[in-house]
């Protein structure tokens, strides 16, 4: 790999997650790594139970313990192993160096504080600085996000849901911080109203320079707000690139399919090309490449040995055995 | 005319909240051709629903005729009204919700036939069960499953054949795959296009994703707090949307490809309360372009060229 010439904000390196419930283990991540360079937004592709947020809920070490456990790996978050920091200095690191904003805004809100006591608590707990201060820099953050300052004393309830993720996108960027963890943020918003909020998310990180993690399923807003794509199948990263790279240059068939998948808006194809079948059950994952039993690709040595990651360029990887094969191509990359 | 299979008229479900009337469906009018697919957009509390729901009158309508195959539909009485719901069925969003959890896979697909009479012989109806969950593509083995132990594209799988269980003409789909994954969500998808090819089947498809709707409808009503702004086959409403609203809710789709961004037309604020709402256009808070007019009359629907129908002062011109 090429010199690190920017600061990483965040080095994850082989991280594996497993919840261990009664029923049995759920190997939620499985040797997971996220460079991310500070200012860069990384964003994160995978279907339902992928391990998505279990990743992003590692680096703010909230993972519900019992029953996730971090079995191995390293999380530096701007230079700091947070794996092994005490309880007191991960809480003064939660919401001030990395801070998330939640999928839904109903309920990452509390009902019964005001919207803008509900900020100042942020700005108050990390910043040394007087309650009434704190009230004013909250009253501007809301002004950042496009509510007027007249709407402080208001509650959760008197807010629509975009206000809401608003009001939540303000509170997450009141301590200005280095990485904003952003997970499915706009998925419970109307189409409009998700136009609204993502235009001043990316007004806001450029303001900010935050760097950041977007969690989503949509392709549409991956290509509209990151600069990296990490497609996450079972607890894995499966292809690693530039927007360019993985959108252009799609090497995984898991990527490929997540694109037949859709329906293509200029071209009213008469079928879309679904994936066939289902995600592996976490509990009892293949012990060969976790994708080979949906793959059309899949051959008998794929069936035998987790891939390794295959660096195509500075800034590609897939893990799939089929490019071992010098001649291997996958449909799309064809077209 | 074409063989019309069912004609909305006029339309209208007010509900009487504390703080006044609610417009949820104010004078909705379109007509469907049999085998075809309407699809009904717009966003949250535009009346999709209440609209697909006051046709099966599962909400009872405030006013406005459904014709349903030369029927009014709103004009039956209880009995001849379970007769004709044997012709129009819904599937609805949540597969999760939508499924008694206390019954298996077969129950829930029999069902219907056992209610309505359709086929007495347990024997018989298990039988017919095999054969629906054959067309929906449920394996055999999963009869005696029940929903928890199911994920959710095959209860899905389960809604569309329990609907398909009394050969209905015309099956309403309220947001069917919005809770599914993608790549499940295009299976659901080819498979209810399967469906229709086979069976004839006419779709009303309500949905707030266009991309879902433009690749499965043939056309495409958009409403907005209550009323049918815009309606076109779904080829010219894509190709030339016309009412500011349509064209800000189409912008609005974040396009999965780098070759083609569109200009973004961000609207401001929010939908507005549909509780007793204000004369004139319904957008005009929002739009761009309102002028005085707009605030003051309401527009009509005016059919601009072949099929393509607008609700906008500044496109029907005087």
């Amino acid at each position: 790999m090429s010199e690190n010439k920017k600061k990483l904000i965040l080095d994850i390196k082989d991280l594996v997650i497993h919840y261990e419930t009664d029923d049995g283990v759920v190997e939620a991540v499985n040797g997971l790594d996220i460079q991310l360079e500070e200012g860069k937004t990384l964003g994160l592709v995978g279907e339902t139970g992928s391990g998505k947020t279990t990743t992003a809920l590692s680096i703010l070490r909230l993972v519900p313990d019992p029953p996730g456990v971090i079995k191995n790996g390293t999380i530096s978050l701007d230079g700091k192993d947070i794996l092994n920091l005490p309880t007191e200095e991960m809480e003064k690191i939660r919401g001030n160096l990395v801070s998330m904003i939640f999928q839904d805004p109903m309920t990452s809100l509390n009902p019964v504080l005001t919207v803008g006591d509900q900020i100042a608590e942020v700005i108050a707990l990390h910043e040394n600085i007087s309650e009434k201060e704190a009230a004013k820099k909250a009253g501007d953050m809301l002004e950042v996000v496009g509510i007027p300052r007249e709407r402080f004393g208001e509650y959760p309830h008197q807010f629509s849901g975009g206000m809401k993720q608003r009001v939540v996108i303000a509170m997450a960027l009141a301590c200005n911080p280095k990485l904003l963890l952003a997970d499915e943020p706009t998925t419970a918003l109307d189409v409009t109203i998700q136009a609204q909020v993502l235009e001043t998310m990316k007004e806001l990180r450029e303001k900010f320079g935050s760097a950041m993690i977007m969690i989503t399923h949509d392709l549409g807003i991956i290509a509209e707000v990151c600069d990296e794509v990490s497609v996450v199948y079972a607890g894995q990263i499966v292809e690693h690139g530039t927007l360019e790279d993985v959108f252009e240059h799609t090497l995984h068939p898991y990527t490929e399919g997540l694109f037949g998948s859709l329906p293509n808006i200029d071209d009213r194809r008469n079928r879309l090309q679904p994936i066939p079948g289902l995600m592996p059950d976490p509990t009892d994952l293949p012990k060969g490449c976790c994708f080979a039993p949906r793959c059309r690709y899949c051959t008998a040595e794929c069936e035998k040995a987790r891939p390794d990651k295959k660096w195509v360029s500075d800034t590609h990887y897939v893990r799939c055995s089929r490019y071992e094969e010098a001649e291997f191509r996958i449909e799309r990359s064809e077209q | 005319m074409a063989d019309t299979i069912l004609e909305v008229k006029h339309l209208k479900k007010y509900f009487n909240t504390p703080r006044g009337m609610l417009h949820a469906v104010d004078d909705v009018n379109f007509t469907l051709e049999r085998g075809k697919t309407l699809g009904i957009v717009g966003e949250s509390g535009c009346g999709k629903s209440t609209t697909g729901r006051s046709i099966l009158r599962l909400v009872e309508p405030t006013s406005g005729e459904v014709i349903f195959n030369g029927e009014d539909v709103t004009k039956k009485n209880k009995s001849e009204m379970r007769l004709l719901r044997q012709e129009m069925q819904l599937i609805f969003q949540d597969p999760y919700a939508s499924l008694d959890p206390r019954k298996t896979v077969s129950e829930i697909i029999g069902e219907p036939l056992k209610l309505q009479k359709i086929i007495t012989d347990k024997t018989k109806r298990n039988e017919r069960v095999h054969e629906l969950m054959e067309v929906v593509g449920l394996a055999d083995r999963l009869v005696n499953t029940y929903p928890h132990e199911l994920d959710g594209g095959r209860r899905q799988r389960i809604g569309i054949a329990r609907a398909l269980a009394m050969e209905p003409k015309m099956i309403i789909c309220d947001e069917p795959v919005s809770a599914l994954d993608v790549s499940i969500q295009a299976q659901i998808l080819n498979l209810m296009q399967d469906l229709q090819e086979q069976m004839g089947l006419t779709y009303i498809f309500i949905t707030h994703d266009l991309s879902v709707v433009n690749h499965f409808a043939n056309d495409i009503a958009v409403m907005y707090l209550g009323q049918l702004i815009e309606k076109a086959p779904s080829v010219m409403l894509f190709d030339k949307p016309t009412h500011p609203y349509t064209q800000a809710l189409l912008s609005a789709i974040p396009v999965p490809s780098l070759k083609k961004r569109r200009e973004r037309i961000i609207l401001k604020g929010e939908i507005t309360s549909p509780i007793n709402p204000k004369p004139g256009c319904r957008f005009a808070a929002r739009c761009p372009y309102a002028t005085d007019r707009c605030r003051t009359e309401g527009p009509e629907l005016v059919e601009i060229e072949k099929g393509h129908f607008v609700a906008c002062h500044l496109t029907t011109g005087s």
